[in-house]
Formats: structure tokens, C-alpha cells, sequence
């Protein structure tokens, strides 16, 4: 089991208050995913979960227990750490076992749950190696098995992929992701990238400054996101918002576009906008255009098939898919 | 562009460092030298350097008129003994202020480093009081107790640069595991500070070996370590420095010996964090 619930839950450091007060629920079994820019506080709010740090109001619970007060070490979660943490004097086996060593669980178990950890995690070769002969990824699925041998109730990951090389990053998502899927432990992940959010989630949390913005799938919010930073924050490249008489026509504040719901045309169209090809970015399969020129905004990012091929400099007409357009008040809040 | 550096600069500056370290070096070599020396010859005029009559004698005479297995006996016990105790209290001292430092820390920390800007002699007299009402002038332990408590803000400090160097995310994964306070110093902190502490004991053993004022004012006879042996050789009947040498020399060789087989820790640990 690991349900974990935040309950009117606030953090300050001296005068500065990172966390107003907040309320979460996370599921048992689930896959929540915070997700925020730099300095957002998601961190924070993983690392008062563990009981790394002390809450300054307000109440978490683990499956129906209150642990506010309890030490990290007696909450029954497991925590993967961003710099791996390993103990660098202690071999690969030692430190999968040091927690196992710690619960004095006996000798025969410990073995018996390293050697499955090891090769759930493709470690066997490595096992009497220290952590400084080892590669970055090896060293991620060494901290992942020093955690799964506990069998905790939930996992915690504190940004685990962001010291590994992009190549490796993805291998590693879906390891974790395959991890979750055998395992069906309560996991919570906090990064800054939002592909990671968007491909691992059940749920993800959006945070700004330490408020919750929108709580959803991935799906919800991509779909319908709560607000203009919500709507800039998920999805890659990012949805493009026009303020302005473009957006005045739509009775809106602000109307959102995603790059993938906007078609180029060569050829005016009617109600399209006309623009200027900047930079183009060719991926293969998917163009990126940056537009200018448009009038609507700065910039109009487009996502188009890596077959349409424009020039520096082109006149083209971009034409937006009106039924998913998403509309936002002057407070930057969806409305309908 | 890298900085060049030509043949004919590398031997000049090869022979200036060659030429400073014999000049730091030569006090000692002349006093191991002077130790193999005649009396008439240890203060013969000009002096003889190295084309002397060898002998054995001094060290004989010394060994006879006072037993050196005794001194530094007392020594090693009064070294061994400081720097063990001090350490055991000032890891999880060090601990504490490298990793859960309050707004005083620092304050706490120069405050622990005043204490060696006082002169001891200052504090001589109420401390030889305490002593004689305490009935430990002239024992082991009572000395033992002085140089752990003098060289205790030295090793607490040293300790505490260590432990900075290690990142406290090593600690809460620790905690997260399960481990207990003790468990967390014993299992992780200590083991991954074993080259700081080793230089902090090593450098404190020194320290204490040749620490002179209170070892010769707290001791008489029973407690004397080997710098009062070496004192008793300057006396007011004259000066015997051949003698004096001998006794010098066997009292710093065993330190020296200490130092020169562990001197790569020594540097290694005293640059540690400098370099990664």
C-alpha cells in the first residue's frame, strides 16, 4: 500500500515562504509526476514527503497514518536521489544491501532479494564494483536497486535522469516507466522536463512558486489546460498564446494554439495568417517553422510534416485548427 | 598558450628548492650528526662537519643514565592516548556543525580557535592548582586529559573542513535506508572521511608528541615524556651537547619515522578538497 496525502501542508525557510498551504492526494499505486520550472518548490515538496525536511503546518499521511512526525527512515519510502547518492567506499552489492543491513533483516533474505534486484536491473556483472568504476546509467540503476529492495510503499525520485546524457535519459524513462508497470508501487517523480511529465505520468502535478496550478493526466493536460502557464508549460515545442484583436475575435483574453494544430499553406487562404518563415528546424520526420511577421505575436512556432519545405525568408499563410483552440480570461484562466 | 617552461629554469629552480630544503633540513641532520660526535668535538672550533672520529658513546651514556624505553613509553601513551579521546569527541562535534550548523556555528568555531591565541603560561598556574587538587600533577592521565583538551579545537576543525567536503545527499540517503544516527557516522561518514581523519590524527599525534610547555611543567618523573628527557640533558652543571644531540635524536626519531612513512596521507589529506 502507499497512499500518500498532503493535508493544508506549508513550508517556509525563515521569512521566505516556499509552500503556501497545500492539499494532494496520491493514490496507491499511482505514477505522479511534479513538474514545474526551476525553484518551484517540487523538490521541497518530495523532500517533505521523505521527512528530509520538517513541514512548518499542516499534516502528510501515509496510508491513513499521520508521518508527520515520524523520522524519514521509519516512513517506509524509498528515495532515488539526483546525484545518485551512492556510498562510494561500499561495493555495488553493499550499498543495495545497506538499507536490508539496517533492518538487520536476515542474511539469507538479503541475498535473496539483491540477486533479484541485480538482475531485475541488469547489475549482476557489477556487483563487486565500487560506484566510481561504474557509468553514469549504472550508477541511476544502482540507487533504483538500493531502493527496490526495500520493498517500500512508495518510491521517490528527485530529478534521477537529469546528470545522464540524452541518449541514456530515454532508455532510463523507460526502464523506470516498465519498473512501475511490474512493480504497481506508489511512485513520485519531480522534474523539470515535461517530456519526462507527459511520457511516465498517471498524474502529473504542475507547480509554479508552490502552488498546485493544475492537477490531470497527461492527456487532460495537454487537452484542457487550467491556465496560460499550465498551456505554455506542457507540450513541446510550446502552445503558442496571441493576446490581442485576434484574440478580442473569440471573446478571450488570450487564445492558445498548438504548433501541432496549425497547417501551412503556400496559397492564402480564408482566415488564415500571413507570416514570414524564420528558422527552420528539421527533425525528419516533423518540421518546426518559427514564423514571423504575423502580427498575432512575436513569434508563431509551427509543427508541421518533415516533408513541407519552406525557405528563410518564405511569404506563407498559416491556417489553425479553430476546434481546439483554447481560450483564457485576463487572469490567464481557461474559460469553457 | 601554456606556460613554458625552459630546461635551464627548471634546473635553477630544482637547486633553489634543493637549496631551501637543506637549509630547513640542516638543524636536524647537524644535531644527528653532532650526536656521533666526541664532547671535544661537538664544540671544537671551527666546527667538524662530517670528518670526525664516529662514535657510539653518547647514545651508551645516555641509555645509561636514564632509561629511554620508559620516556617514550610515555610519550606514545600521552600521543596515542590525547589524539584517540579527542577524536572520538570531536567527530560527532565536527558532525554536527559541518551538517546541521546553526546560526552560531561559525561563531562557536572561532571562538573554539581563540583558545590557542591565549598563551599558555597564562593559564598555567590555575591549571597546575586544578592538578595538584585533583592529584594528577606527574600521571599519564592527567596529561593525557590537558593535550586532548589543547589540540581538541585543532582536530574539530580540521574535521569539520572534511566533513563539509562531503555531500550531504550521501547522508539523507543514508537516513531514507533505514540508518540510525549512530549507524549514519559509523557506516557512511566515518568510512568516507577515513582520509581527513587519518591526516587530523596523524597531524595531532605530531602535535602532541612534541608539545613541550606542559609536559615539562605538569610532569616530574613518573609521567615525564621524551621532550623532558631530552631537557634533562641541558643542565646547569654545563652544557654536554653531544650528549644533548643523542638524546634529541632518539627522542624525534620515532616521530620522524612516523612522519616519513606517512607522509603521502599527510599530504594527501591536508590537500584534500583542494584538489578533486
Amino acid at each position: 500500500m502507499g497512499q500518500i496525502q498532503l493535508n493544508q501542508v506549508t513550508k517556509s525557510f525563515g521569512n521566505v515562504n516556499v509552500i503556501p498551504p497545500l492539499d494532494l492526494t496520491i493514490e496507491d499505486g499511482e505514477f505522479c509526476v511534479f513538474v514545474g520550472p526551476s525553484g518551484c518548490g517540487k523538490s521541497t515538496l518530495l523532500r517533505l514527503i521523505a521527512g528530509l525536511e520538517d513541514v512548518t503546518s499542516g499534516t502528510i499521511s501515509i496510508d491513513d497514518n499521520d508521518a508527520t512526525e515520524i523520522p524519514p527512515a521509519k516512513r517506509g519510502l524509498a528515495m532515488v536521489f539526483q546525484s545518485y547518492a551512492l556510498y562510494p567506499h561500499m561495493s555495488v552489492k553493499k550499498n543495495i544491501a545497506f538499507p536490508l543491513r539496517m533492518a538487520k533483516m536476515d542474511q539469507a533474505e538479503q541475498e535473496r532479494r539483491i540477486e533479484a534486484a541485480a538482475k531485475a536491473l541488469n547489475l549482476t556483472d557489477y556487483l563487486d564494483r565500487r560506484p566510481g568504476q561504474l557509468s553514469g546509467g549504472q550508477r541511476q540503476r544502482v540507487a533504483i536497486g538500493r531502493a527496490i529492495v526495500r520493498e517500500p510503499s512508495a518510491f521517490l525520485f528527485d530529478e534521477p535522469l537529469s546528470n545522464l546524457d540524452a541518449a541514456l535519459r530515454v532508455g532510463m524513462r523507460l526502464e523506470i516507466s516498465e519498473l512501475h508497470e511490474r512493480l504497481k508501487t506508489t511512485m513520485i517523480y519531480v522534474t523539470h522536463d515535461q517530456v519526462e511529465a507527459m511520457t511516465m505520468a498517471d498524474k502529473i502535478v504542475v507547480l509554479r512558486a508552490g502552488v498546485i496550478e493544475q492537477v490531470g493526466s497527461p492527456l487532460e493536460l495537454y487537452h484542457r489546460p487550467q491556465n496560460t502557464f499550465v498551456a505554455g508549460f506542457i507540450g513541446s515545442p510550446k502552445m503558442n498564446l496571441i493576446e490581442g484583436k485576434e484574440a478580442a475575435k473569440h471573446k478571450a483574453h488570450t487564445i492558445g494554439i498548438r504548433p501541432e494544430h496549425i497547417t501551412v499553406s503556400a496559397k492564402r487562404v480564408k482566415g488564415a495568417w500571413p507570416g514570414v518563415v524564420g528558422v527552420s528546424e528539421h527533425l525528419g520526420s516533423d518540421t518546426i517553422f518559427h514564423v514571423h511577421d504575423t502580427g498575432l505575436a512575436d513569434v508563431i512556432t509551427v509543427r508541421s510534416d518533415g516533408e513541407v519545405s519552406y525557405r528563410h525568408g518564405d511569404r506563407i499563410y498559416l491556417v489553425p485548427r479553430m476546434d481546439v483552440l483554447h481560450k483564457f480570461d485576463a487572469n490567464g484562466q481557461r474559460i469553457a | 598558450m601554456a606556460r613554458e617552461i625552459t630546461q635551464k629554469r627548471k634546473i635553477v629552480n630544482t637547486l633553489v628548492a634543493w637549496t631551501i630544503g637543506f637549509l630547513i633540513f640542516f638543524p636536524i641532520l647537524w644535531t644527528v650528526l653532532t650526536s656521533f660526535k666526541t664532547e671535544a668535538q661537538a664544540i671544537s672550533d671551527p666546527p667538524v662537519f662530517l670528518f670526525f672520529d664516529w662514535t657510539l658513546e653518547n647514545y651508551a651514556i645516555v641509555q645509561e643514565r636514564s632509561d629511554y624505553a620508559r620516556f617514550l613509553w610515555n610519550s606514545v601513551i600521552i600521543a596515542v592516548g590525547s589524539t584517540v579521546l579527542g577524536t572520538i569527541i570531536s567527530v560527532p562535534a565536527a558532525w554536527s556543525m559541518a551538517f546541521v550548523p546553526s546560526k552560531k556555528t561559525k561563531d562557536i568555531l572561532l571562538w573554539m580557535l581563540s583558545t590557542k591565541m591565549l598563551p599558555a603560561v597564562g593559564v598555567l598556574y590555575p591549571i597546575y592548582l586544578i592538578f595538584i587538587e585533583l592529584g594528577l600533577l606527574d600521571t599519564k592521565v592527567g596529561l593525557v586529559a590537558v593535550m586532548t583538551l589543547i589540540n581538541l579545537p585543532i582536530i574539530v576543525w580540521m574535521l569539520y573542513t572534511y566533513f563539509r567536503e562531503i555531500p550531504g545527499e550521501i547522508l539523507e540517503a543514508a537516513r531514507m535506508d533505514g540508518a540510525t544516527l549512530r549507524d549514519e557516522i559509523i557506516h557512511v561518514l566515518t568510512p568516507m572521511a577515513i582520509p581527513g581523519i587519518a591526516s587530523t590524527v596523524l597531524l595531532n599525534i605530531i602535535l602532541a608528541w612534541n608539545e613541550a610547555f606542559w609536559t615539562l611543567n605538569l610532569t616530574a618523573a613518573k609521567a615525564a615524556p621524551l621532550t623532558a628527557f631530552i631537557a634533562s640533558y641541558s643542565s646547569p652543571e654545563g652544557l654536554f651537547y653531544a650528549k644533548l644531540s643523542a638524546a634529541s635524536t632518539m627522542a624525534i626519531a620515532p616521530i620522524l619515522i612516523l612522519g616519513w612513512f606517512s607522509q603521502k596521507q599527510l599530504v594527501r589529506g591536508l590537500t584534500f578538497g583542494a584538489v578533486k
